[in-house]
């Protein structure tokens, strides 16, 4: 009799959860669709945007900004938001410069302390969240501001100029070029990796887009199947009840910062070594760039809920906007226009298709 | 033999709130205690001084004889003492198997989770305790409260490995439920665990307990063995006699006579009423 009265329940709910909902409770449906609506707009109205070439301008874009997309969706889905994460990409790339030029040292040597130093940045960042206990807001806009002013001031005191002094012909630049800056594409039915886009007589794309792919699945793997993606989502959305459960909510989101902070040196990395010199004022904006990536992709603004492969579709997303634009010949202007506007659809599309799956 | 966990002259200040004052208690293995009291008494405030939420701050805490003073919840579950918080202490938006093993993760090698293991234990774990659960990765916030309520006991039945906690783990519950819970409390303790129950109706505390810590207002009232009290005069402890009385009055002084006849009946009945 028991057992009846559970099977007739447990056949009900199956009945209510049918598989169409279950897709639609993944995170980056919205934007998945989104992607799909502006590629076909963009194929359309731009005749260039289909092109390999214009392709591996779209996606390089999309990279350079979906790296930093992974750690700070990471940190959303954490609760947190890191408004230093444009201008620690300066910072790394500065420190790595400024190290390995003014000491004359290889310039991994610069690279690794640039690293370290980073790193200790993005700890610093979630040590004051701790310590303080405001919200990360507040505490990174701080940062923010300390990190951009010592950007330009200590450049300015070390070179003199606003920009570091080029290191394109130090020792270990070539090898580092190649890690962080270089193409992958086809020579002559090979497969091969060069620094020098003139070399490739096939369709080729930056290593940049590699190591997106390689973080967004990394993220992925430790966000769905490690015990550090459990906390992640834990801390994000209750972090009292995580805690009472023997979460080390502190470590954990000292961990996020961490995260981005590596997200920062990577993309610092890049910068240096494709153009040698680092301009000490560059970065400031594009925190708010990295976090639309994430929103667009599905994260929760309060944190609990999200996916790296989301904010990847989100910088995706951001890409197309960025560069089909310039192919439809349009002003650039509207660039922030579309973006504004891509946010908000996001936003709502994201809204409602979590309401619906929860209900 | 040495207490399980020991509570001696405790007290608990938030800010200028005196939650907790000068309460001792004792469970040993193979014992439950019940704490009664009125809402806003701090049995909520003891329990997550014993589950290390909060600290103590005057007297002392041992356990198995050794003082403690938690940092942290990780801290007291390290030591096999598992707790359902009151309010459940779960992530709404996080599917059930994770909630269920939030904190205290299976991994398999090379630190991944093992996931399989982790579903089919949880739902288990369900199933034992009547709750059919066909898909345990839907979040925990789309369950109803008493689910959710079943899931937190199911969690910390599995995971103590000593001392179970419960802080008003009934309260949600239908009559089935409740029964169930109630003989996880009683086979918990046949396993030899110390069991801390938490809750407001004498018919689900007396059955099973063991001692009974009555609370007023952050202070101990009375701390009986099961030998010293018969359940009418712990529902009559527990509901306040005197309090019913004037519930009676109040009901008549708005008219409702046959309300205040009831109550009345009703305190005679439970041999609470003052001559
Ligand atoms: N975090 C807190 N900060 C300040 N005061 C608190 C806090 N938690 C509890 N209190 C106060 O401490 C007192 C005891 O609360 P506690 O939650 O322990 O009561 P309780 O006996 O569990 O009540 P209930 O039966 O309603 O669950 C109450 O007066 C409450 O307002
Ligand atoms: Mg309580």
């Amino acid at each position: 009799m028991t057992a009846a009265l559970t099977e007739g329940a447990a056949d009900e709910r199956v009945a209510r959860r049918n598989p169409l909902r279950r897709l639609l409770v993944r995170p980056e449906l919205g934007a998945l669709i989104g992607a799909a609506a502006l590629f076909v707009f963009f194929s359309v109205t731009a005749d260039a945007f289909l092109q390999t070439s214009s392709f591996s301008t779209v996606l390089y874009a999309s990279s350079t900004f979906g790296i930093m997309a992974v750690g700070v969706s990471l940190l959303m889905i954490g609760g947190e938001f890191d408004l230093s994460a444009g201008v620690l990409v300066t910072s790394a790339a500065l420190v790595a410069s400024l190290v390995s030029f003014q000491l004359t040292l290889n310039v991994w040597v610069g690279v690794l302390i640039s690293l370290v130093v980073t790193l200790a940045l993005g700890v610093l960042n979630g040590l004051l969240y701790v310590w303080t206990k405001l919200p990360s807001f507040i505490v990174t806009l701080a940062t923010f501001l300390m990190l951009a002013g010592a950007n330009l001031g200590v450049t300015k005191a070390v070179t003199g100029n606003v920009a570091s002094d080029s290191i394109s012909d130090m020792d270990g630049f070539k090898s580092a070029k190649r890690v962080f800056a270089s193409e992958i594409g086809v020579v002559d039915h090979q497969i091969r990796i060069s620094a020098r886009p003139a070399v490739f007589t096939g369709p080729h794309v930056s290593i940049t887009v590699l190591w997106w792919l390689l973080f967004t699945a990394v993220a992925t793997w430790i966000l769905l199947r490690t015990r550090a993606g459990n906390w992640i989502f834990a801390v994000g959305g209750n972090a009292a009840s995580a805690r009472a459960v023997g979460v080390p909510v502190a470590r954990t989101k000292i961990g996020l910062f961490a995260g981005v902070a590596f997200c920062a040196w990577f993309s610092g990395m890049h910068l240096l070594f494709a153009f040698a010199t680092v301009q000490s004022g560059e970065g400031v904006g594009n925190e708010f760039f990295y976090i639309i990536c994430a929103v667009i992709g599905g994260c929760l603004l309060t944190g609990g809920y999200g996916s790296a492969v989301g904010a990847a579709i989100g910088a995706f997303i951001f890409g197309m906007v960025n560069k089909g634009i310039v192919y439809a010949d349009w002003n650039p202007d509207w660039f922030r226009f579309f973006l504004g506007a891509a946010l908000l659809a996001a936003t709502v599309v994201n809204h409602l298709v979590r309401r619906r799956a929860e209900r | 033999m040495t207490a399980l966990v020991k509570l001696s002259g405790v007290g608990k200040d938030y800010g200028s709130v005196i939650a907790l004052r000068d309460v001792s208690l004792e469970v040993a293995a193979g014992q439950v205690v019940c704490v009664l009291g009125d809402n806003g008494a701090g049995k909520s405030t003891l329990i997550k001084i014993i589950a290390g939420l909060h600290r103590h701050d005057t007297g002392t805490y041992e356990v198995a004889g050794e003082p403690v003073s938690f940092a942290s919840p990780r801290d007291a579950l390290d030591l096999g003492i598992a707790t359902v918080y009151q309010d459940l202490a779960v992530v709404p938006l996080m599917p059930v198997w994770r909630n269920f093993f939030l904190g205290s993760e299976k991994r398999a090698r090379f630190g991944r989770l093992d996931v399989e293991f982790m579903r089919r234990t949880t739902r288990d774990e369900l199933l034992a305790m009547g709750i059919d659960l066909r898909d345990v990765d839907q979040p925990i916030g789309t369950l109803s409260g008493g689910e959710r309520q079943c899931v937190a006991i199911a969690r910390a039945v599995y995971f103590g490995a000593k001392v179970l906690v419960l802080d008003e783990p009934t309260a949600a519950l239908g009559v089935k439920q409740a029964g169930v819970v109630l003989r996880y409390i009683v086979q918990a303790r046949d396993r030899g665990l110390g069991v801390v129950f938490i809750t407001h109706n004498p018919h689900h505390a007396y059955p099973v307990g063991d001692r009974f810590l009555i609370l007023n207002r952050g202070r101990p009232l009375g701390y009986h063995d099961k030998s010293d009290i018969t359940r009418e005069e712990l529902t009559a402890l527990m509901a306040g006699g005197a309090e019913l009385e004037q519930l009676a009055h109040e009901l008549q002084a708005t008219g409702a006579a046959e309300a205040a006849r009831e109550v009345e009946d009703e305190t005679r009945s439970l041999g609470i009423q003052d001559p």
